[in-house]
């Protein structure tokens, strides 16, 4: 199908994006590479009467490290990240996670921002910010504010971000030596949406995993932090039976959602394959 | 009140001006504005990879792109690449194997694994099924298409 007619327009800076945001309201639509936004648009999901597209401001692009931490602006894409090594060394699961974005052509467009904003359960870089502890660095008319990954995402779709407000990056602490990391999903055809992933990373120190952070994703309405089963795992030697026990207690503690082509029992099921296969993963990782 | 604005890019090296709607998508602009009927379109949601042009030097869907987006861009499409030869050896390797019968994928099919072969030259087999897995093809199997794919890449490699 084809788009409904809309208006459209190209600020070159943050500010002249911001005006233009309180000029339009409601009628506008953002747009960063708009990979999820435009294939809306075709099928007239949405019929915006004008698109402000972000892609010429300079201020929301670049990865760079700053004192402690890793910030990458909201329009860098998954290419680059892909192709980063900054994020190589001091932010591994984004690496990982990354082969798993759609397709490469799409990669090249898709933007970590605009992914982050749009809120999607079923996307990948909502999940790694929270188990990266990312802060948000988000400006609005009365000047820039930050929140933290795991307060940003509220519901389906729905994220802490103002109608009046742009996110302009997010800062990741940079990656300790003894951080692992582990990434996956499960979809149908590589590329697909993730019927269930986990995103997660830990401090390993012989067959020991401290500060581990398990984030399974399109499994509920916003990333779940499988708290009860990190608290066992951390500080304990890993062997089987604590694999065990962890996979059972994450199943239990984290209530799955069913989307429209799988039960919300698949996906409980699928929250203990992954975290089987993730903690034999980091047991093994060196 | 006309919402048409202007643009200006580089198609295949040749400068291109004209006056389009917002909605027009870069592919439209280029089958209908420009009779470049290389680029197909097949789902128009950002699926199916019939639709693969390049923007500077890029692989993109043309279906999930404005074509007032590429204002000041270079776009490439299939019959520039073609007349560049730049896809020679691969375009012969998909004729060897038999990698199409319809036709309808090929386009974005040869643009993809173009940039693969530049971006991995190196790529495994694994690699080049997970890297096409973005552009459907309804006739082959896609194993002849890995087949000619893998051909070019050790081709070169021994080059």
């Amino acid at each position: 199908m084809k788009a409904a007619q809309f208006d459209y327009v190209k600020p070159k800076t943050l500010s002249e994006a911001l005006d233009l945001l309180v000029e339009t309201g409601d009628d506008a639509r953002l747009m960063a590479g708009g990979q999820t936004l435009l294939a809306t648009l075709n099928m007239r999901l949405s019929e915006p009467s004008i698109l402000i597209d972000i892609t010429g401001i300079t201020e929301l692009k670049g990865i760079s490290v700053q004192g402690e931490s890793l910030r990458i602006g909201a329009l860098v894409t998954h290419t680059e990240i892909e192709d980063s090594d900054l994020v190589a060394k001091h932010a591994p699961l984004l690496k990982l996670a990354v082969p798993h974005i759609a397709h490469r052509a799409i990669r090249n467009l898709g933007t970590w921002g605009g992914s982050l904003a749009y809120g999607d359960p079923a996307a990948e870089w909502p999940a790694c910010s929270i188990t990266l502890q990312a802060t948000m660095i988000i400006r609005g008319p009365s000047g820039e504010r930050r929140i933290g990954a795991e307060d940003f995402f509220i519901d389906l779709y729905t994220t802490s971000l103002e109608p009046d407000e742009i996110l302009v990056a997010t800062e990741i602490p940079i990656a300790s030596k003894d951080q692992i990391s582990y990434f996956n999903e499960l979809a149908r055809r590589h590329g697909d949406y993730a019927v269930a992933g986990i995103a997660a990373v830990a401090k390993k120190s012989g067959d020991v995993l401290r500060d581990c952070v398990f984030t399974f994703f399109s499994v509920g309405a916003t990333p779940v932090v499988a708290t009860k089963a990190q608290a066992l795992i951390d500080g304990q030697e890993l062997n089987d039976q604590l694999i065990k026990e962890a996979v059972e207690i994450a199943r239990s503690e984290i209530e799955a959602i069913a989307d429209l082509t799988n039960s919300a029992e698949a996906k409980q099921h699928l929250i203990g394959v992954l975290l089987e296969r993730c903690l034999k993963d980091m047991l093994a990782q060196k | 009140m006309s919402l048409k604005k202007k643009i200006s890019m580089t198609v295949n090296g040749e400068a291109v001006s004209a006056e389009i709607d917002p909605r027009r998508h870069l592919v439209d602009f280029l089958r209908e504005d420009l009779f470049l009927k290389g680029p197909h379109l097949g789902c128009e949601q950002g699926a199916c990879g019939a639709c693969t042009v390049k923007v500077n030097g890029q692989i993109i869907r043309g279906c999930l792109f404005l074509a007032v987006q590429a204002d000041g861009s270079i776009v490439e499409t299939i019959e520039g690449a073609t007349k560049s030869g730049a896809l020679e050896d691969l375009q012969n390797a998909f004729m060897r194997h038999n990698a199409m019968q319809c036709g309808f994928c090929s386009s974005g099919m040869l643009l993809a694994a173009a940039e693969l072969i530049e971006k991995q030259p190196h790529a495994t087999r694994a690699q080049v099924r997970e890297w096409i897995s973005g552009n459907y093809c309804r006739c082959t199997g896609y194993h002849s298409i890995v087949n000619a794919i893998v051909d070019v890449l050790s081709a070169r490699a021994n080059a």
